[in-house]
């Protein structure tokens, strides 16, 4: 099972060492980080495996908001599954 | 393997453009439940639904946040009322209807649908009572919707019941007058209903689906009025394949979510219902989509043209992204729930004429529409018998829900917060159709009945 942590907004210092933090924190592993500029927004994109996870899918995502909130920034955690059901066939 | 514009695509249309999960709806049947003591049976009504339904909302508010969609509304649909009240002559129905409130109080549901009868061609035991009770039933409670279906292709129009249920919208909203006549709000008259309809106020569960199941109502008219934006030149059929592509995501959305709550509830599911249903929210109107299409306010001339191709398209785009798709399924068009509309209707544009027409391509009907307050019953019978002719002829579903203003005339506004919105009082034609409500009897099914 994979999870996808998108982070939207205003580049800063160590928001990649916050986040990634966060998910060793609950030993998931983080498979891939992808960074760019788009749409004139920065965004970075990690996909994560939450398969061995020490706690509950809910706890990362609470934590992650309210990272996202600490530091100004949008930050969302879902399930891989929606990405693939609704982009691809 | 996962692209970035597809995550940030996905991301974009829940943020900023309402995409959401209208409604996940348990349809739980309560034909076991039938009793001749109404106490016990509304004791079994009680049981029944808590047992079913105690995990909906929790199991409802770990998917939204596992897959960070907004599931807004956790429902239930139930089998018509009016079927436990044949069990029980000389009975006030309405215990029914408290019962049902007690099962929503405790389930955390904002409504549960059913307090219905079906009456297309004609009253059998428990039907009467049920709809004579339908006033006092909506007054007494909060979050219990109904429905009567009075018509089908099958079976014509019952015009007793279409003049019955005239006097029935006008008591309710007379009932409910203090509280902005919203009993009228949740009452709502079907030809055609469907039996696995997610959304309210029309959702019952039909005697002919399993003891338990689970339905999706999908929406997001902000995103396909964002995608429409990103092409101001495309040519119409570009916009319908545009349409379609949207809509097909959206649906794959609401049938991962459904299989998901199926799974986790233990419960088969249903359908997903691929309707875009609007909010008085900003950005998520189904009137600016067909504004985006290149009309200068809905309600104008091309107004139907547009919806037509709108409804169609997203059927024709969801449809394959779903294992099995209900409902009713297509465009909703409330006024008083969709910012574009309320402001045509008070701009003077959008006429209750051009709602009627629009009808007719549309998955609905003539849909929470205020009119003046001393409108008379048989005015109200009158709309609600053009419109049933519409889906009975066009095979389609049509309903009505009006809410009549009560102590209030044109120009004057109702709001009713909420999803429910609100919005001006529209003006209604003052010729008389009481003589032809008044004759009673029945609209004999047309020649579209005869397929066999």
């Amino acid at each position: 099972m994979k999870a996808v942590v998108t982070v939207i907004g205003k580049d800063n210092v160590g928001i990649l060492h916050r986040v990634s933090g966060i998910c060793a924190e609950y030993n998931a592993n983080v498979l891939e980080v992808t960074q760019s500029v788009l749409q004139d927004m920065f965004a970075m994109i990690m996909l994560v495996d939450i398969s061995a996870m020490t706690a509950d899918f809910s706890q990362l995502v609470d934590r992650m908001e309210n990272l996202g909130k600490e530091l100004g920034l949008s930050i969302h955690t879902m399930h891989e599954d929606i990405f693939n059901s609704m982009h691809s066939i | 393997m996962l692209n970035v514009y597809d995550i940030l695509e996905t991301i974009r249309m829940i943020q900023d453009e309402c995409l959401d999960i209208r409604t996940i709806t348990m349809g739980i049947s309560l034909l076991d439940c039938i009793d001749t003591d109404i106490d016990k049976a509304c004791e079994k009504v009680y049981n029944k639904i808590v047992d079913r339904a105690k995990n909906l909302v929790p199991v409802g508010q770990q998917i939204e946040k596992e897959y960070g969609i907004p599931i807004i509304n956790k429902r239930i649909s139930v089998t018509p009322v009016s079927m436990l009240a044949a069990a029980c002559p000389n009975q006030n129905p309405v215990k029914f209807a408290k019962a049902l409130q007690r099962a929503a109080d405790v389930c955390g549901v904002n409504f549960i649908g059913g307090y219905s009868a079906l009456v297309h061609k004609g009253f059998s035991a428990g039907d009467m009572a049920l709809i004579q009770s339908i006033p006092e039933a909506l007054d007494v409670t909060q979050n219990i919707c109904s429905s009567v279906n009075i018509g089908s292709t099958k079976s014509g129009i019952n015009m007793d019941a279409v003049k019955l249920m005239g006097q029935i919208v006008k008591q309710t909203a007379e009932r409910t007058a203090d509280r902005e006549c919203i009993g009228s709000a949740k009452l709502v008259v079907f030809c055609n209903a469907v039996e696995d309809n997610p959304f309210m106020a029309g959702a019952f569960h039909g005697v002919g689906e399993p003891d338990c199941e689970i339905h999706v109502g999908v929406s997001g008219p902000g995103v396909v009025r964002s995608a429409l934006a990103k092409y101001p030149d495309a040519s119409i059929n570009e916009l319908a394949d545009i349409i379609k592509k949207t809509a097909f995501k959206i649906t794959r959305m609401g049938q991962l979510v459904g299989a998901r709550a199926s799974k986790e509830l233990g419960v088969p599911f249903g359908i997903v219902d691929l309707s875009l249903a609007p909010t008085p929210a900003i950005g998520d109107s189904v009137a600016h989509i067909l504004e985006e299409m290149g009309l200068e306010m809905c309600g104008t001339h091309g107004t139907t043209a547009c919806l037509a191709m709108l409804n169609d398209a997203v059927k024709k785009g969801g449809v394959m992204a779903s294992s099995s798709v209900g409902g009713l399924s297509g465009a909703f068009i409330p006024v008083s729930e969709d910012a574009g509309m309320i402001d045509a209707a008070v701009a003077g544009v959008l006429s209750l004429e051009k709602l009627e027409a629009m009808t007719a391509v549309c998955s609905v009907g003539l849909d929470m529409i205020i009119v003046p307050g001393d409108i008379t019953p048989e005015t109200i019978s009158a709309i609600i018998a053009d419109e049933a002719a519409i889906g009975m002829v066009n095979s389609k579903t049509t309903a009505v829900r009006l809410i009549p203003a009560i102590g209030k005339k044109e120009g004057e506004t109702l709001e009713f917060g909420g999803l429910l919105g609100g919005g001006p009082v529209m003006p209604v034609r003052e010729k008389s159709a009481a003589k032809f409500i008044n004759r009673g009897g029945r609209i004999p099914a047309p020649m579209q009945s005869l397929k066999n």
